[in-house]
């Protein structure tokens, strides 16, 4: 029978192990929380005044105020202006392919639970290009925090429709103005079946660090839209949701019962700029949790059971 | 198999012939259960040490339609399905008047006298036997009405024929319908025993397998789509995701099935890209993951292999091939993709793609592949086809107590890391899993865009230059440590057959069959494709003709796949090409005389 070429030697840091391993305390004693001198990595590429740079300082911000441990920050992203987001914070992090970094996300979260996996893009990767996946890693309710920053443009490729450009638009693949119906991307998650829902704006710092800390907390797929101006392509987007701009910061009021799925999605109708806050959140058994169960149930049976006789035993049937 | 002939003197009882092998084709419709009773004869054959293989075809129609199952079990080496069948059951006049051209003269054809009419023409050449098989499985199991059981009423038929082991196929019927309704054991057992006891008109002779000579390990019975499946169990991964499609599904139904009892996963996705991306992720998140479809899905999942060729990110795709290109021949057999295994996608993305031979190397590959992506921090093909997926065959079970292996990461801090680091030993990269401390403090990205040897974006020539020889250098030093393959046969001569994936079988009969013929042919099997192995040139010069017999077409330039390339790597111009696009497996015949044709 034909040998293995390639010996089975050890080798070093490849590969994962049958049981996955334990989560990591969220804090060691005698670590202190990382500051953003500690957190930032290149200096963002985006031009100037671009509204990514909140987020992106918010964030380093999110990982001081949970005292994350900088080997279990993971940060994902595909492409997009925003998707350059990985580079940026020192830390684990991918730049995957236009669209698809649910999915990579998705293979992070549910083969290593023990991390909090943060998944960043824009409109385009998300409701364009990667729709399929949001639509399904919401549905799936996999275990992540998907920050989308929505300019309403496509800002790398200068100045072509999003999916989420408003009628009249005009770009360089509208001249005449977009006359295709803009997604809206609370109702699109909601319907979808994504467990934690909301909305803020990158110039209104405290509102969407509120937000992501929330979205971080919530056990599920937790997608946060943030209106992010592109000063060159789009500029002035987002104006009619900046008081210092004259405009307004419609927030979801108190008495809204996030829970209440048609509630949310009279909210969604709000006209322009819309309503700010959470949406929706409910708890519905994530992914990650019922994969959990699938193993535990399937072990159950093989408890001590070395590997090799579990797969022995397969064989013995088949003789 | 001695010779029959229709015209010899019948005898109150049949005589008994020894035999070493014997081909059995059975033709019915797919809802008859007909891989049944294959499965049955092949596992039988498994347990008394004997060799077998298998060859089906299954009716791409939604459900049922014409379909046969054809088992060949050999008391000595079985390399192939065989070309001709010594015995031919047939349930239905579509199944006789399609598959008696493939019964050898002389040879038996038993059939269903409640639904097959023999053409009166062919009673000389064949030895004809009906059966009111139908009727008589109705009788068998109480008159219900129903002829379900036909199948194992035909099986018990055949164990009569051959002399079989009952007690064995009593046993083999019992695991297979225990555990339901007992009722349903009986029936079967019922249906076996009425074909086993029935008195067969006309039957002159009856036949008994040599006795088989092994090494007496016990020996596992299991398709080419189970044995890929359990080997990358046994290697050791434990997270996969893929979406279904013909004939690849199989594999992800047992590896959703029996990977939470390891402690993994496997994800049905929502499409082939999502597929191979979660796989990338999870190979990122620390252990080596898998995916996995046939052609129309490899053609999606082309942008992520190249991702992960950029980012050196360690991944398994199965790729179980059929008739191409597009939604093609779902359920035939073509080698293909070759090409898109070795070269889909954008820009200069080497890669690795390796071959199994047969169902047992199947096994054997999914483990080596597992290696090569560790070792090498790269993609890797398995490229598999729809025949080697659905044969069953025979082979001596794995000692997988020394196989089975835990590649567990590592977590242990380190003090600094350059996943891309251009002065590692052969180029090699890497990767820390997320979770990995790095003192220093600079971390890591996994990327797509031309990076430096931490990850990050560079524009520089020089370095897109140094990183894509980086890229390239390391899988030169996966081809100078794979074996060079043994040339079959004598090592000089006239023509040298050249064949990969599923052709080893019937290229290494049609050797045999040309060496008895006094023709100086030998065979050579190349299982690594990408890259290849070293010095092949050097096999290649003890040969006048060099015959690459690929099942995919010729192409623009009249070269199969494979030929292409050996051809462009070493411009050799006695490398010439043997193709076909039938659907079918290699027949050993069409082998020997096509290649004999060319040569002349």
């Amino acid at each position: 029978m034909s040998t293995i070429a390639i010996p089975n030697e050890t080798l070093t840091r490849t590969g994962i192990a049958a049981t996955l391993p334990a989560p990591a305390p969220l804090a060691d004693a005698d670590r202190k929380p990382l500051t953003k001198k500690e957190t930032a990595a290149d200096h963002p590429t985006w031009c100037p005044g671009c509204g990514d740079f909140s987020v992106l300082a918010l964030y380093y911000k999110l990982i001081e105020k949970r005292k994350m441990l900088h080997e279990n920050i993971c940060t994902v992203a595909g492409i997009g202006c925003s998707s350059r987001f990985p580079y940026f914070v020192q830390a684990h992090g991918a730049h995957f392919i236009h669209g698809r970094a649910l999915a990579f996300a998705s293979g992070v979260s549910l083969s290593r639970p023990d991390l909090h996996v943060f998944v960043f893009g824009g409109d385009g990767d998300a409701f364009s290009i990667g729709g399929n996946h949001f639509t399904h890693t919401a549905r799936k309710n996999i275990k992540m925090t998907y920050v989308v920053m929505d300019n309403f443009v496509y800002g790398l490729t200068k100045k072509q429709t999003s999916p989420t450009s408003p009628i009249g638009f005009k770009s360089k693949t509208d001249v005449g103005g977009s006359t295709d119906r803009p997604v809206n991307p609370m109702k699109q998650a909601i319907c979808a079946g994504a467990t934690f829902v909301g909305r803020s704006t990158a110039t209104n710092v405290n509102h969407l660090l509120g937000l992501m800390d929330a979205a971080m907390s919530h056990d599920g797929f937790s997608f946060i839209e943030v209106l992010s101006e592109c000063v060159e392509f789009f500029p002035g987007a987002f104006d009619a949701a900046i008081p210092r701009k004259g405009g307004t910061f419609p927030e979801i009021p108190a008495e809204h019962d996030v829970t209440d799925e048609y509630a949310a999605y009279k909210l969604c109708d709000e006209p322009w700029p819309g309503m700010f806050g959470t949406f929706f959140k409910v708890n519905r058994p994530t992914k990650n949790a019922n994969e959990a169960k699938l193993i535990t149930d399937a072990r159950a049976k093989f408890a001590g059971v070395p590997d090799w006789q579990i797969l022995q035993k397969n064989f013995d049937r088949m003789k | 198999m001695s010779d029959i002939t229709a015209t010899a003197a019948q005898q109150g009882s049949p005589k008994t012939s020894t035999i070493a092998e014997s081909v059995i084709r059975i033709a019915g419709n797919s809802q008859d259960g007909i891989q049944a009773i294959g499965g049955f004869l092949a596992r039988l054959a498994g347990r008394s040490e004997q060799d077998v293989m298998t060859f089906m075809t299954i009716p791409s129609t939604i459900s049922g339609g014409p379909s046969i199952f054809q088992v060949r079990i050999g008391s000595g080496e079985v390399l192939s399905a065989g070309d001709e069948a010594d015995v031919l059951l047939c349930f239905y006049d579509h199944s006789y008047a399609n598959h008696i051209s493939s019964l050898k003269r002389g040879g038996i054809v038993l059939y269903d006298s409640d639904h097959v009419k023999p053409n009166d023409e062919l009673l000389g050449t064949y030895h004809h036997i009906g059966v009111a098989i139908s009727s008589l499985t109705v009788e068998a199991i109480g008159g219900t009405g129903r002829d379900k059981g036909k199948n194992i009423y035909a099986l018990g038929l055949i164990a009569r024929m051959f002399d079989l082991n009952v007690p064995k196929l009593t046993k083999l019927i019992e695991e297979r319908f225990g555990g339901k309704d007992p009722s349903i054991v009986k029936n079967a057992l019922d249906c076996f025993n009425g074909g086993y006891g029935h008195q067969i008109q006309g039957l002159i002779e009856s036949f008994k397998f040599e006795h088989a000579v092994h090494s007496g390990a016990a020996q596992v019975v299991m398709s080419g789509n189970e044995a890929l499946a359990f080997g990358i169990i046994a290697a050791g991964v434990r997270f996969g995701a893929g979406y279904p499609i013909t004939p690849w599904s199989e594999v992800m139904e047992l590896l959703r099935r029996e990977l939470p009892k390891y402690g993994g996963t496997f994800m049905q996705t929502e499409d082939e890209i999502a597929a191979v991306s979660m796989a990338i992720g999870a190979s990122y998140g620390g252990r080596v993951a898998v995916t996995g479809s046939s052609g129309p899905g490899i053609s999606l999942k082309t942008e992520a292999i190249g991702w992960a060729v950029m980012a050196e990110m360690p991944l398994v795709i199965i790729d179980v091939q059929r008739g191409g290109p597009s939604t093609g021949m779902p359920t035939n057999q073509e080698q293909s993709d070759l090409n898109i295994a070795c070269f889909g996608g954008h820009g200069d993305s080497p890669r690795v793609v390796l071959a199994p031979s047969s169902v047992e190397d199947c096994f054997y590959t999914a483990i080596e592949a597992v290696n090569i992506a560790r070792k090498f921090s790269t993609p890797v093909f398995i490229l598999s086809d729809q025949a080697i997926a659905t044969r069953i065959e025979a082979f001596p079970c794995p000692d997988l107590q020394n196989i089975c292996q835990d590649i567990s990461p590592d977590f242990t801090p380190v003090a600094d890391h350059k996943p891309y680091d251009l002065t590692a030993a052969d180029g090699i990269t890497r990767h820390i899993a997320p979770g990995t401390r790095v003192a220093s403090g600079k971390y890591p990205v996994a990327t797509g865009l031309e990076h430096d040897e931490l990850g990050h974006p560079t524009g520089s020539g020089k370095l897109h230059m140094q990183m894509n020889a980086k890229r390239r250098n390391k899988l030169r030093k996966l081809a100078s440590e794979i074996p060079v393959p043994k040339i079959y046969g004598a090592t000089e001569g006239h023509v040298l057959l050249v064949g990969w994936g599923s052709s080893k079988g019937p290229i290494e009969e049609a050797v045999k069959l040309g060496r008895s013929q006094g023709e100086a042919v030998s065979g050579l099997h190349i299982k690594y494709i990408n890259p290849l192995p070293e010095n092949l040139e050097n096999l290649f010069s003890g040969f006048t003709h060099v015959v690459v017999c690929e099942i995919n077409d010729e192409g623009l330039y009249g070269h199969g796949q494979l030929a292409s390339i050996l051809r462009a790597r070493y411009c050799d111009p006695r490398i010439k090409s043997v193709t076909k696009t039938d659907g079918l497996p290699w027949k050993v015949k069409e082998i020997l005389n096509r290649a004999l044709a060319l040569t002349k």
